[in-house]
């Protein structure tokens, strides 16, 4: 803990000569070691993969608008739902949660920095270059890697294109650079925390961040393993998913979703952590059940160890181990459900506004709900052989990735945008935003549960007529979508480049050391003195 | 401080959302909702389905009804003052309880259906030995000596670009599989490549076939007719494009036209005794050439670079005889190009193999011949 009070006296005149704010031009970016930059970083990085990962998405959107190949041939389809899921998991939701976290942790827990500074810098320009790889393979003969995000073998080893080396690499660099973020996160929570911020007082996406990180620290071996194991069995001789040579091709997928699991807990942890920071803003009364929702979720994350070949219910297993797995995957909805209720409770006898961020709050409630909702019917193993590679599983994780994950994100830069860059956002235009998105969003995915129950297998290119009208819904949805995100990009500009002067607090309602203890925008060093907790 | 009205939509979404979930299950003639399928089996799960289904309803009714009267009249906008609790151990406790029971409620149906699916082993009445291939499905009749490879109906590889019309497109084979109504089948799936899965929703069956091993499922079709379905794991390029047609026939059809597939088969036995012309030999190799061969080597032989070698041109192609016979008897390891020695008869191989030769821009000018085949396999 940090307890250095009288420490930060003895070097008050000189913290106070250091603070000049940032260096000039390209190389504040390169050089930087400032929490708040990286962070910045993190999240332009994040919303450029997004717009690239959703262009993907309209490629792909646009060939499924009607029967028969009318834009891409299939080979490159495949390419582009392989790198639509591969930049959207890995670019997109990924960096913009450690984003978050370079931006919010210190501030919550009344630090002055990350703890590992320099190692942050190098956890961020890593992704640059993986991503660089990863998107150079569309360039290369034989095209990019074709397999699906979850890159079964032996499609991703003995019958992938040359590419897929980069690939691995790519994945490689990407598990180096979370592994160190989550290090760092550890080693700020940990060590960092302004005396009096007991565990039990921090915030809860200090909390869910800390888990997660965790998380990330157990898994990204795991995937960097598995993709090893790919790339000697490419070029080395050995055998491990090459029935052929003695080896097996189901073991790849109990490695995957090892990893798999945990990663799409990755994904949604920090999202609850923002939830519970906008909705007891917005009710104006404090998160119901605190400790409750600390302890679930830390039961959320050891469960995601223990459920991963629910993934695999179609691949043969062994009845003992399909009940095992399908017991072990619905309890999940329990923890999941406390947290539901927690907020449902904290809006119970609120005094509620509808601000952008908590209508994107909102929105995250319900649709992540019901993603939830599939996610339990998924769980059913003996159902869900017949949902298994079907479009009603693409529209479940859409919901929980989408609305869920991405819905958060967003929702976050509404609430703390006006703190990082003292403007508000403008309010009208949130609105906009989020009828626009969440129109938009429904007519997407929606439509693709009863496509997916009705027999469309997923990660097709072209399909039967029964499946012509949903999926030329589910197409306009996708445009209509893709451009409200273009209408946020415009929003975030207009906010960084001027608006209405933010208050200190914010928001009315607002709690928590960023905005009771700190000027919008904060200094370049948030805390130079540990701040008094009460 | 802004505080804005939230427009009278807002408060409409989450019970928007609930009704279209409802109305989901009001059309569900629609083509919206799981098939109910012809076997005991796809009955069901069906049940289990709507049973959860519903179940994911009525909470969704509580929680978002909840929100829901929350969003109304717990707003500022009507003056709503914010109470101050912020803890319950018994509610807590209570909604942890609760979703567990309604869990338990789940699981019991949900584990009897589960071993009903699982029980593949038990007094089956014919086994079905099922073949993932890239890009199409070998059938073997276990003791019957019938066994043929279905693929994608040519009908559908010509509305590629334009489908309207097309009534069964992507859902036709050359080839469907017969089998028998009110009995018992076994289904074994394994692949050559890599992993398929085997999906006809009317059965209930979705299987994956994986190369190394063996898995089963079962069905018990009550209806004749026909059942449609297609490959549900991704398999590469044209894994949306190889489909399944079962047709369900009574007994006496199945057993007429398994002993018309031993005439047919018979026939071409004797005629992979016989010495065939260039041309003949050329016109057969072109019809298995663009069911096996087309879709990595390309209609043209042009193959596509860097994934799948030209045969135009191409050492193997105008090379010795014996080792373009080699290459595709046996294919080549760690490569796409499998093994055709177990998919094609001696007179398609010898076919297609004079086929690559002679045509596709080559021009070897000599034959392959089905005794050629035999006695190199």
């Amino acid at each position: 803990m940090y307890t250095e009070t009288t420490h930060d006296d003895a070097h008050g005149a000189h913290e106070a000569h250091d603070d000049h704010g940032p260096a000039k031009g390209i190389m504040r970016w390169v050089t930087t070691t400032n929490h708040k930059d990286i962070g910045t970083l993190y999240l332009w990085l994040a919303f450029i993969m997004l717009l690239y990962g959703g262009s993907m998405a309209m490629v792909i959107r646009l060939e499924l608008f009607q029967p028969g190949l009318q834009f891409v041939e299939p080979q490159f389809f495949n390419q582009m739902t392989t790198m639509h899921g591969l930049v959207m998991v890995f670019g997109a939701i990924m960096p913009a949660f450690v984003g978050l976290a370079n931006w919010l942790v210190p501030m919550m827990i009344g630090a002055p920095d990350m703890a590992l500074p320099r190692l942050n810098n190098w956890s961020f320009w890593i992704l640059p270059f993986a991503f660089t790889i990863l998107a150079s393979t569309m360039f290369m003969e034989g095209g990019a890697p074709a397999f699906g995000w979850t890159f079964y073998a032996p499609l991703s080893t003995t019958f992938a294109p040359n590419s897929t080396d980069f690939f691995i690499f790519a994945v490689h660099l990407m598990g180096i650079s979370s592994v160190m973020g989550s290090i760092n996160i550890i080693a700020t929570i940990l060590n960092m925390r302004a005396p009096g911020m007991t565990l039990m007082k921090m915030p809860l996406f200090v909390w869910t961040w800390l888990i997660t990180a965790y998380l990330l620290i157990a898994v990204m071996p795991v995937l960097a393993g598995a993709v090893t194991m790919m790339l000697t069995d490419r070029h080395f001789g050995t055998s491990f998913f090459d029935a052929a040579g003695g080896g097996d091709p189901v073991m790849f997928q109990h490695v995957f979703w090892f990893f798999g699991h945990p990663e799409v807990y990755i994904m949604i942890l920090p999202a609850f952590g923002i939830i519970s920071a906008i909705v007891p803003t917005f009710a104006r009364k404090p998160l119901f059940g605190y400790s409750s929702m600390v302890y679930a979720t830390a039961s959320i994350a050891i469960l995601s160890f223990m459920v991963w070949a629910h993934h695999m219910f179609t691949t043969g297993m062994p009845v003992a181990g399909e009940l095992y797995f399908m017991y072990a995957t619905v309890l999940i909805s329990v923890p999941t459900g406390v947290k539901v209720f927690n907020w449902v409770a904290t809006m119970w006898k609120g005094s509620m506004t509808f601000e952008t961020p908590m209508l994107f709050a909102l929105g995250f409630i319900i649709m992540f709900t019901i993603g939830g909702f599939s996610g339990l019917m998924l769980g059913v193993a003996p159902v869900d052989t017949q949902y298994q590679d079907t479009y009603f599983v693409v529209a479940h994780f859409h919901y929980v990735l989408v609305t869920g994950a991405l819905y958060s994100i967003i929702a976050a830069f509404y609430y703390w945008a006006p703190k990082w860059t003292g403007h508000m956002y403008d309010e009208k235009l949130g609105k906009i935003h989020f009828w626009w998105s969440t129109i938009a969003v429904n007519v997407l995915f929606f439509p693709q549960h009863f496509l997916g129950l009705s027999g469309m297998p997923r990660r097709i290119p072209d399909y039967a007529l029964q499946f012509a009208e949903f999926n030329k819904i589910s197409s306009i949805g996708g445009f209509a979508f893709g451009l409200a995100q273009i209408f946020f990009l415009y929003i975030v500009i207009k906010t960084i480049r001027g608006g209405k002067k933010a208050t200190d607090r914010v928001w009315e309602g607002a709690t928590g050391l960023e905005f009771e203890q700190l000027p919008s925008p904060p200094p370049y060093h948030s805390f130079t003195q540990a701040p008094p907790i009460k | 401080m802004r505080l804005k009205k939230l427009s009278r939509s807002g408060a409409l979404l989450p019970v928007g959302l609930v009704s279209l979930l409802a109305t989901s299950v009001a059309q569900a003639d629609y083509n919206l909702n799981m098939t109910r399928g012809v076997t005991p089996i796809s009955q069901e799960l069906y049940g289990l389905h709507m049973l959860v289904f519903w179940i994911c309803v009525a909470i969704g009714v509580v929680v978002f009804g909840a929100m829901a009267w929350s969003i109304i009249h717990h707003r500022k906008s009507r003056g709503a003052q914010a109470a101050n609790f912020h803890e319950s151990t018994t509610v807590e406790i209570l909604w942890t309880i609760v979703p567990l029971v309604i869990l338990i409620a789940i699981a019991i149906p949900a584990t009897a259906t589960l071993l009903d699916l699982e029980d593949a082993k038990t007094d089956a009445d014919l086994t079905l030995e099922v073949t993932g291939i890239q890009w199409k499905w070998k059938y073997n009749y276990v003791g019957e000596d019938v066994s043929f490879i279905s693929s994608l109906a040519q009908s559908s590889r010509d509305a590629v670009k334009d489908p309207t019309g097309d009534e069964h497109y992507l859902r036709e084979v050359d080839r469907p599989v017969v089998l028998p109504i009110n009995k018992k089948i076994r289904f074994l799936f394994h692949s050559q490549d890599v992993i398929h899965a085997w999906w006809v929703p009317d059965l209930a069956i979705k299987q994956d076939a994986i190369p190394g091993y063996i898995n089963d499922s079962w069905a018990l079709m009550e209806e004749p007719g026909t059942y449609r379905g297609q490959c549900a794991e991704l398999c590469g390029k044209d894994h949306g494009f190889m489909p399944i047609v079962v047709e369900a026939v009574t007994q006496p059809e199945y057993e007429k036209w398994l002993s018309d597939q031993k005439a047919a088969a018979a026939a071409a036995a004797a005629s992979a005794e016989q010495e065939w012309s260039m041309k003949d030999l050329l016109a057969k190799g072109e019809t298995v050439y663009q069911a096996n061969c087309a879709a990595c080597h390309q209609a043209s032989g042009a193959g596509i670079p860097g994934a799948f070698p030209a045969l135009t041109g191409s050492p193997v192609a105008t090379g010795p005889k014996a080792e373009h016979i080699n290459t595709v008897l046996n294919g080549r390891a760690g490569t796409a190009m499998a093994a055709f020695k177990a998919q094609l008869d001696d007179v398609d191989l010898a076919a297609v193999i004079t086929y690559e030769r002679n045509a596709l821009g080559n021009s070897v000018g000599d034959t392959v011949q089905p005794s050629d085949i035999k006695n190199a396999r």
